[in-house]
């Protein structure tokens, strides 16, 4: 699937639900971009969690919400006040990494 | 007119996405505590109001002292297998220590997959929002008090109270 952002007018794949198929088509515009359409508006802190979700996915590693609130950055508990009702899925999607396979 | 039909059909599913999980949890096995966490804390991570509610033996999982050291049965678990898939001998499982030191291997395998111990757990849960509640039956019962338990349990309430928490059409109740 193709999709239009609107504000940069740049193409790019995403999955089914709306995730970024490939990451380094990324950028602060899109993210704001998709994070508006979740209802949030991104800080300083918000593109702290971003870009360590990236940083751990091109390292290949796997993502928990545990890890996160182990990385110094924020705790679990600001992590869900960040990204309300989907810490890991749509921090996931505004960072334009993959939909999440972690079960925790 | 049928692909009339069809096409309204179409129209008119709607998705409802579950709002409401209250989960029971009623055994104090390793893997039953373990299988209500993770539940729990996934509804969370979606988004879903989660309600946990512990009882009997199930209790093992919010009470400060026994919450870390559950263990998992090594005798009458047919599928319990040593490593390489070998079949686990009952006899095996009976003899002392051996219960032990199996619970603890499957501890470390979960920490492996970055599954915490279940006092973290229990925290992630509330962090996110879910409530965790005792049975008041099964705390009279075994003799227990709120401060035994976990300071991540919100009340000890009774089975009325949590239906009433189970309200709404889109809420499911799970028992593990």
């Amino acid at each position: 699937m193709i999709k239009t952002f609107c504000k940069t007018q740049v193409e790019v794949k995403v999955s089914e639900d709306g995730y970024l198929e490939d990451m380094s088509q990324w950028n602060e515009e899109i993210a704001h971009e998709i994070a508006g359409e979740l209802g949030i508006e991104l800080t300083d802190k918000h593109f702290e969690v971003i870009n360590y979700l990236r940083e751990k996915t091109e390292a290949k590693e796997a993502l928990t919400i545990r890890k996160v609130g182990k990385s110094g950055i924020v705790s679990i508990k600001e992590l869900y006040q960040l990204f309300p009702k989907g810490p890991l899925k749509f921090s996931s999607k505004i960072a334009g990494i993959p939909k999440p396979t972690s079960c925790i | 007119m049928e692909t009339q039909e069809a096409n309204t059909k179409k129209v008119v599913v709607e998705k409802k996405p579950l709002e409401k999980v209250c989960i029971i949890c009623a055994k104090g096995s390793l893997e039953d505590v373990y299988a209500t966490l993770v539940m729990a804390n996934g509804a969370v991570m979606e988004g879903i109001e989660t309600n946990v509610f512990f009882t009997f033996f199930g209790l093992d999982g919010i009470t400060k002292k026994q919450m870390n050291r559950l263990h998992t049965a090594t005798t009458g678990n047919p599928a319990m297998r040593m490593p390489g898939g070998i079949p686990f001998p009952t006899m095996l499982g009976g003899l002392p220590g051996v219960e032990t030191a199996v619970s603890g291997m499957m501890r470390k395998q979960m920490e492996e997959l970055d599954m915490p111990p279940v006092d973290e757990f229990l925290e992630m849960i509330t962090a996110g929002g879910g409530t965790i509640y005792a049975c008041k039956l099964a705390i009279d019962m075994f003799k227990l008090e709120k401060k035994d338990l976990s300071d991540e349990v919100e009340d000890i309430i009774t089975i009325g109270q949590f239906y009433e928490l189970c309200d709404g059409d889109r809420t499911q109740i799970i028992f593990t």
